[in-house]
């Protein structure tokens, strides 16, 4: 049992050890641009994040790609989740392996099968077929976590609303989507974090434009401007920062 | 206030008919219990009164007034939940109020405060009901319901998941409230004990029909059918047949001993019958001789005895084999043979009851004690 | 008499289940089913037309055969990796996932949090992160060296040893949470009732803890392995051509060489593939809940 924790506590280390490198890299100052050593202290990478081309525009599309592909694939998951577990319907079943294909099929034969969808449509490619790409990705995940969160739902307490008065339409709205509301936030959290970090199916479908993963990608050959590290520390405070208000409000609840 | 009425009342799951065509009234202001084993369809008839299941046919009334297509939200009726089904995400107070403004009831702050103080909930409208026990958890349910002064309050085994001690606490506790607010109480349960406790009237169900409906006293002193005789308590059934309908009392005849029963107290119609009487109604006796003038008897032999604190359980066992349930009340007096004594069992005759039997069923007394190997059936 | 009030309510309701799953069924089965048809379809093209002259459709099974036989050791090689990825995942996460549900008492939230902790930051940093530690002028090399580990003129990076780490570092918590959530559920009294009856830890392990964690064991090798299989950032930045997945072959041939057909076939290759090995793996696990 006590091998257990050392192994526990060895594997964490691993887990968080680039995370560490990332933060260290932050504050060094490169001797050249190919260069992954740690050369020299220096806060002027923080002072000045969006010096590399392109960097700041990158990280703000790749957010706002994330938010709309996050509202829509959480909106479209969301209902084929209570579809799936509220009703029984003819073509369940394929519809259930529809939903868990996706997720089974490897991001480059996504990304490539669309393009080609794209192509053969003449759509032009850019930030919209971006957003339909992650939206597709996403929507199986919506639906897997917010499927759990409804299966482990008592039926009784809306027949509980019904028995007291509540119509269907309010037995939704004042039970039901509240109780399934920490699934659905769940689900929305994992969609905006898959779509900001996707670079795969970003890469074949985005055309020219250049999501935050697809800079870092380009920039991997061209030697990688330190500010990018300053982008994945500051990230990585603002979700931990969101992780520990969270946690500390529920408490003191 | 109006009565509930069930008008050959059926549920149908597929094949299986868990309520067959059930014929029932509720008086207005009552405490109704429906009792029954578990499959007995009387939840299935509590969910069809609530609107959670649809009939297959037959009419829900209140009153004069049809409710059968009446959605769950439409019926002045109120359910407290077998695992209450309280509102995880509301508080106390959210959870009571939520039937309140659903029907658009302005200040139900002073409602629910009246009521959680009727429940002996006060100062806990804040709480969540993961953060309260189980008793206070069945109380909100309770109040819950209750204040939506329903014309009908339906409980489904509301005291099922709680302590004994909590139980008994909550069956007085429920009696009290329902005197209070007068409300029609309609209470499912599997619990012989509960049910007389609490309820006017019982209605014992089985295999989806109601085998008796009445007072506890009625039910219990004279029950309807073997099923309500060994269901509601336990009862010595031994087959007879009838052979004498004198004036004022019948005659039978079991393993060539003739036994007799008041003319009132007899359900048989045809010659075929179980003469009954429970085994608290049985006594014993060391020989014949002392048997009182008129007590009808069997002499055997104690293949069981254990010692319960308000009393003895015997059986006996008769020259033809059947064991005998007596239950002598631990009163200091009387007579308590060894295990393995040749004793007389007797009672008054006016304790006996006659029901009908299919002809060619033998006895059905409950054991007490696992049957003790080597004695014919 | 009440039939028909009753059957009114029915009628809206048999519409509503349509309703909800229409949107997300059309939105998967024009940007998911469709594409992957298509894909099927592009994989028969005839081999020698190219993008600006258009392909023929000609029924050319053939174009599986050709890719087979060129990037057989890229496929195998993806097998293997992430095989390999998924067991030491596994091997690493079963002990964590222990630890964490049944003996981490009031720092089981924050030990959660910290295996989660990486994704909060972006995925190709972290794995340019571990281009830094494992660089051959990096204090890890150097600490190695010196210690006699590796050769003086052994590298870290760009070796079989460094894509498998990096598969098995970006995948380990898909792999840790499944297993936490069926270990959490894990009734501790099982494991002192085991115990108490003679069982030592290895044997409750292996008859006690182990099956009844199946489940999450299921669910952390498929998601896992099947990322895995098809990933080719790790070999692109931490390995070298001698090293290239099946991944990095399908990404070039769609963006670098232009090869439509061969590319489909190899997507294709790839896909039965992984369904293949799930639903052998799934059988034998027995538990078909995940599907």
């Amino acid at each position: 049992m006590r091998g257990s924790r050392v192994v526990a506590g060895l594997v964490l280390a691993y887990l968080l050890l680039p995370v560490a490198v990332v933060v260290g890299l932050s504050f060094n100052a490169p001797s050249n641009r190919l260069s992954y050593d740690f050369d020299r202290f220096t806060l002027a990478n923080w002072a000045d994040p969006c010096g590399p081309a392109g960097l700041c525009a990158s990280v703000l599309r790749s957010a706002q790609i994330g938010l709309l592909a996050t509202v829509l694939a959480t909106v479209l998951g969301t209902l084929l989740a209570f579809g799936l577990t509220r009703h029984r319907f003819r073509g369940r079943g394929p519809l259930n392996a529809l939903v868990f294909l996706p997720m089974a099929t490897p991001e480059v034969v996504l990304g490539s099968s669309l393009l080609a969808l794209f192509t053969a449509g003449a759509v032009p490619l850019g930030f919209w077929t971006v957003v339909i790409a992650h939206v597709m990705f996403c929507v199986s995940f919506v639906v897997v976590v917010v499927k759990a969160r409804l299966a482990g739902m008592d039926p009784r307490l809306e027949e509980a609303a019904a028995d007291l008065y509540a119509s269907p339409w309010h037995t939704f709205r004042t039970v039901t989507l509240p109780l399934a509301m920490p699934g659905i936030v769940a689900g929305a959290l994992l969609a905006f974090s898959l779509s900001f970090d996707d670079f795969i199916v970003s890469n074949f479908n985005a055309g020219t434009m250049t999501t935050f993963p697809m800079f870092v990608w380009g920039s991997a050959q061209r030697g990688i401007p330190p500010q990018v590290n300053v982008v994945g520390t500051a990230m990585f405070a603002v979700a931990v920062l969101a992780v520990v208000i969270t946690t500390f409000r529920r408490r003191a609840r | 206030m109006s009565d509930l009425v069930l008008q050959g009342l059926t549920k149908r799951f597929g094949e299986f008919t868990a309520v067959d065509a059930l014929d029932l009234t509720v008086p207005a202001g009552s405490f109704f219990a429906l009792l029954g084993p578990s499959g007995c369809g009387k939840t299935t008839t509590l969910r069809m009164a609530a609107g959670l299941e649809e009939p297959t046919a037959g009419r829900i009334l209140l009153g004069d007034r049809d409710i059968t297509g009446l959605r769950p939200h439409q019926r002045p009726v109120n359910t407290v939940f077998q695992s209450y089904a309280l509102f995880p995400h509301l508080d106390v107070a959210g959870n009571v109020a939520f039937g309140l403004r659903r029907r658009g009831v302005r200040d139900h702050a002073a409602e629910v405060a009246r009521m959680l103080e009727l429940v002996q909930l006060d100062g806990l409208g804040r709480r969540r009901p993961a953060q309260l026990s189980g008793g206070q958890q069945q109380r909100v349910a309770l109040a819950r319901a209750l204040v939506n002064r329903p014309q009908v309050l339906l409980l489904d085994e509301p005291l099922g998941a709680l302590d004994l001690t909590l139980t008994r606490r909550m069956q007085v506790e429920l009696k009290r409230i329902q005197t209070e607010v007068g409300i029609t109480f309609v209470h499912v349960t599997h619990d012989q004990e509960e049910a007389m406790t609490m309820a006017d009237t019982v209605a014992v169900m089985n295999a989806g029909r109601i085998e008796q409906l009445g007072r506890p006293a009625e039910l219990y002193e004279f029950p309807q059918t073997p099923f309500v005789a060994n269901f509601l308590g336990q009862s010595n059934l031994l087959a007879a047949e009838v052979v004498e309908r004198g004036a004022g009392y019948v005659a039978v005849r079991a393993y060539d001993n003739r036994y007799s029963v008041p003319a009132g107290r007899c359900r048989a119609a045809g010659p075929a019958a179980y003469l009954g009487v429970r085994p608290e109604k049985v006594h014993l006796a060391e020989a014949a001789a002392q048997v009182p003038a008129g007590h009808d008897s069997v002499a055997g032999v104690v293949t069981d005895w254990s010692y319960v604190g308000v009393g003895n359980r015997y059986l006996v066992r008769a020259p033809w084999g059947t064991e005998l349930a007596v239950f002598s009340p631990n009163t200091g007096e009387g007579y308590y043979p060894p295990l393995g004594g040749e004793v007389v069992v007797h009672w008054d005759p006016a304790h006996a009851f006659l029901l009908d039997r299919e002809p060619g069923a033998g006895d059905a007394t409950t054991p007490v004690a696992p049957e003790p190997t080597g004695v014919p059936a | 008499m009440t039939v028909t009030a009753a059957a009114r309510p029915a009628r809206a309701a048999r519409r509503t289940p349509y309703l909800l799953i229409l949107p997300g069924l059309l939105w998967l089965a024009v940007f998911f089913a469709v594409p992957v048809v298509q894909l099927g379809a592009t994989s028969l093209y005839d081999p020698n037309g190219s993008l600006t002259d258009g392909y023929a459709m000609t029924w050319s099974f053939g174009n599986y055969a050709t890719a087979l036989a060129a990037y057989w050791p890229q496929f195998l090689r993806s097998l293997l990796y992430a095989g390999l990825a998924t067991a030491i995942c596994l091997a690493l996460g079963y002990p964590l996932a222990f630890v964490i549900a049944q003996r981490a008492g009031r720092w089981r939230n924050l030990l959660l949090i910290l295996v989660v902790a990486p994704f909060f930051t972006s995925f190709l940093v972290r794995t340019l992160a571990w281009k830094a530690i494992l660089a051959d002028t990096g204090w890890l090399a150097g600490l190695l060296r010196d210690l006699h580990l590796l050769a003086p003129d052994g590298r870290l990076l760009a070796t079989p040893f460094a894509v498998v780490m990096g598969l098995v570092y970006n995948f380990l918590p898909f792999m840790v949470l499944p297993l936490y959530a069926s270990l959490q559920r894990l009734d501790g009294r099982l494991l002192e009732a085991a115990a108490d009856l003679y069982a030592s830890p290895l044997r409750t392990f292996r008859h006690v803890t182990l099956p009844l964690s199946m489940p999450g064991v299921v669910a952390g090798t498929l998601l896992t392995f099947i990322p895995a299989v098809g990933d080719y950032i790790n070999a692109a930045l931490l390995g070298t051509v001698r090293t290239s997945m099946i991944g990095n072959v399908i990404d070039s041939a769609f963006l670098v060489r232009l090869d439509y057909p061969q590319a489909a076939a190899l997507s294709f290759l790839l896909m039965a593939a992984i369904l293949v090995l799930v639903t052998v793996y799934v059988r034998r696990a027995g538990t078909d809940e995940l599907l």
